[in-house]
């Protein structure tokens, strides 16, 4: 009978102990991980809403370097063309998460150049027309699709206004451990998640322009390079008219 | 009006079997398409990352257009009360469900994963219409079935009236989902619009009533049953207001298209400088499936030949083909407007450099998954007709005609 | 136990026969571990469970610290061959078949995973 009273206590000590502990040293803790870059043990939360700013007027005419940044950190370098196959076709079939695109005013022809990629929009039409809810917006705000889920269906490319999805037409030989993918299902851009999730904070795009046109960051974090840059410099969206709040903007078109 | 019989269609059996042959090859090469895409992936179709849905979805969603109307000659009986129209009710329910087997076969067998079927039948994002299509198709079919059970069973035929109201009812919400499939797209400019439910709707009121009507005199013309001048008559008629009132729909929504200046480029590229679209919209949808067709059915001596009536029939079908191939792929090859005010003068990704169309071609493995899917509608037809009571007996107006004296 | 004992003994020869060819026996981390994500006969009866709730929370919740990650699945598993290349787990020879090829289970994993672990890791 003692014994488990005494037995009590002791638990109840050691639990108040370790919560006092933990309460006073798990933030220096959170900050310690988060600036060590490691795995993400918690769920994501809307407190933060991932987004991007890109500058076309320091667009370099001709640069392509973000684009062959995203193919090699998401892996889709390594998808070849299947034996038989017209090269034509499968320049319009093979994946592309991130172009290069050069538009000119019809009034003042005034040429802007710019990367395109999924505008990780707040209401996305993606998201909307997917049966299955394979097309999801994360809390964090990044718009991707769980292939798991996926039927390839190809709804959400007919419903994307930017044309950011791409579906995988071909068996893939080389699969990647970071960015895996398959046969008939479609993706587009995703921030680099397998990089943000890992503990990074950059894309793979922003760390490759060396001209410093795209800003990547935390929509919500005032301190953030992002939402400095977007205080400063007037932006737009893409296709405003349709009210999707994207996550990403640009200024200089 | 005397008491209606119906028996199993008795052509001879070499016919019967010659036909089945035939029908089963077409499924069969189907089947092997579908396997051969699936397999290989959908690199071997035209398809591509500009134009996703290509041939397989224009076959897809016209069979499943005109499977929803197909059932309209069995509600104008057993809904409206119209008798003259009971005797054709089996057929026409057996119709709704071949059709809408055979389309949604080939949807499904294009899927990127079709595999993953039961994954779309247990995960549901209830926003997307192609969910709520899901249950409008499977319990389309459902009820289609019992609305045949109540007509063929002596003793159910009393609840016939309440089930045919129901399936009535659903296959409007049916067709209409099908029609929401583009007319909830914002990003194109040639599906945003709220008449898109509404006008597949009346296309499937033709679509279906032609493709019952070829059928009809086929096995009718092959058994050596009659149908009646009276009962040709009233079909015609009411193809003839059915083809009217697409035309009208047509005309309503590219003159509207027309005020709005936003839309003056998509109405330019269909009617006017879109190649194969323009082709197809103005010699398929417009004067095949609209004109000629209204210009037969409506004419004083060509309106009576059964001949006539027929061609007039298959050119509504060769019409709706063309105006879904237009509106599914042609919606898709117009550029989208990414850039209003501006122009894409360089793209990685074919973004409509220069205004200019995706470019599609339809490829033979789409082909033959398509014409597998009216392969399969066909010979489940055959099939049912021939094991079962679906055929009247006669369609001879001493036989059926409410009014005959 | 008993049928535990008679599965193991049929896996084990089976995969011993059929490992001659490519893989170097007992080249896995796993070879030499008794069990690792958890006790083995767990693993054979669950781990298509483990799989299937870690996906999810990996893409829909973004978490990868996990003992259940594939990737952590198949670093451990992935045999090398003669010269510390490792072999696709999903080979005939290799780990997965040793089970699913006896049990007749196709799984879809791989036409989208890689089969063999990166250098970096995850």
């Amino acid at each position: 009978m003692s014994e488990m009273i005494d037995q009590k206590r002791r638990d109840f000590v050691s639990v108040a102990g370790k919560t006092a502990a933990a309460t006073v040293i798990a933030p220096g803790v959170f900050l310690h991980s988060v600036a060590n870059a490691s795995p993400r043990a918690e769920a994501v939360t809307d407190k933060v809403r991932y987004g991007m700013l890109i500058d076309s007027s320091k667009c370099a005419d001709g640069c392509s370097d973000c684009v062959s940044a995203c193919d090699k950190e998401n892996g889709l370098d390594q998808l070849i063309k299947p034996e038989g196959a017209s090269d034509d076709l499968w320049a319009q079939q093979k994946p592309r998460w991130i172009r290069a695109v050069k538009v000119k005013d019809n009034l003042t022809g005034h040429v802007s150049s710019l990367p395109m990629m999924c505008q990780h929009c707040e209401k996305p039409p993606c998201v909307d027309v997917c049966p299955t809810g394979a097309s999801f917006r994360r809390d964090d705000g990044i718009v991707m699709v769980d292939r798991h889920t996926c039927i390839g269906c190809r709804y959400c490319m007919m419903a994307c206004p930017y044309k950011a999805r791409s579906f995988i037409h071909e068996t893939v030989q080389f699969k990647q451990t970071a960015t895996p993918r398959g046969k008939g299902c479609v993706e587009s851009c995703n921030f680099c998640v397998h990089r943000l999730d890992n503990g990074g904070t950059t894309t793979a795009c922003q760390d490759a322009c060396k001209q410093g046109a795209i800003i990547f960051g935390d929509l919500k974090d005032p301190k953030s390079a992002l939402v400095k840059a977007l205080s400063k410099y007037p932006s737009v969206q893409l296709r405003a008219d349709l009210k999707l709040n994207t996550g990403v903007r640009y200024s200089g078109i | 009006m005397k008491k209606i019989s119906y028996s199993e269609w008795g052509i001879k059996s070499p016919h019967y079997w010659g036909l089945l042959a035939i029908l089963g090859a077409v499924v069969a090469i189907g089947g092997f398409a579908a396997l051969f895409m699936e397999h290989s992936g959908h690199w071997v179709t035209g398809m591509t990352n500009q134009v996703v849905w290509g041939l397989p979805h224009v076959f897809a969603i016209f069979l499943i257009v005109a499977a929803s109307g197909a059932l309209n000659i069995a509600s104008i009986g057993s809904v409206f009360g119209k008798k003259a129209y009971k005797p054709l009710a089996r057929l026409s329910g057996l119709l709704a469900l071949t059709l809408l087997i055979g389309g949604l076969l080939v949807l499904v067998l294009d899927l990127g994963q079709p595999g993953r079927l039961i994954v779309a039948m247990t995960k549901y994002n209830f926003k997307s219409i192609f969910a709520w299509n899901i249950y409008l198709y499977v319990g389309f079919i459902a009820i289609v079935v019992v609305y045949l059970f109540t007509m063929m069973e002596r003793k159910a035929n009393d609840y016939t009236h309440t089930v045919g109201t129901i399936a009535f009812v659903w296959r409007l919400l049916l067709t209409t989902g099908t029609g929401s499939i583009f007319g909830f797209i914002v990003a194109r400019q040639g599906y945003d619009a709220a008449l898109m439910a509404p006008m597949f709707i009346i296309m499937s009121f033709a679509y279906g009533l032609a493709f019952y009507l070829l059928v009809l005199m086929f096995t009718f013309n092959a058994d050596n049953r009659a149908i009646g001048d009276k009962m040709i008559a009233r079909l015609k008629s009411l193809l003839a207001v059915f083809v009217a009132a697409i035309f009208y729909f047509v005309l309503v929504y590219h003159l509207t298209n027309l005020y709005g200046t936003e839309n003056h480029d998509y109405e330019a590229f269909i009617l006017l400088n879109g190649g194969i679209y323009t082709t197809l919209f103005w010699g398929g949808w417009v004067v095949a499936g609209l004109l000629l067709p209204m210009g037969i059915l409506f004419h004083p001596a060509l309106g009576k030949s059964r001949g006539a009536i027929a061609a007039a029939s298959f050119l509504v079908l060769i019409g709706g083909f063309s105006a879904i191939y237009v509106v599914v792929i042609g919606g898709q090859a117009f550029p989208m407007a990414m850039f209003p005010g501006k122009t894409i003068i360089e793209s990685g990704f074919f973004d409509g450099v220069g205004g200019a169309a995706a470019a599609y071609t339809p490829s033979l493995p789409e082909f033959l998954l398509g014409l597998g899917g009216i392969g399969v509608t066909l010979i489940a037809t055959v099939v049912a007709v021939r094991l079962f009571q679906f055929l009247p007996a006669s369609l001879a107006d001493e036989a059926v005609d409410p009014h005959h004296s | 136990m008993i049928v535990f004992g008679l599965l193991f003994s049929l896996t084990a020869t089976a995969s011993d026969a059929a490992q001659a060819a490519k893989a170097v026996e007992g080249s896995a981390k796993a070879d030499k571990l008794d069990a690792c994500v958890a006790p083995t006969p767990f693993m054979r009866r669950n781990h298509f469970e483990l799989i299937k709730h870690q996906r999810d929370v990996t893409v829909h919740e973004g978490i990868r610290k996990t003992d259940n990650s594939l990737a952590g699945c198949i670093d451990c598993h992935a045999a090398k061959d003669a010269h510390g290349e490792h072999v696709a787990v999903d080979a005939d020879d290799q780990f997965c078949a040793s089970c699913h090829a006896y049990t007749g289970v196709s799984f879809d994993c791989f036409s989208c995973h890689a089969t063999k672990p990166t250098k970096t890791g995850n």
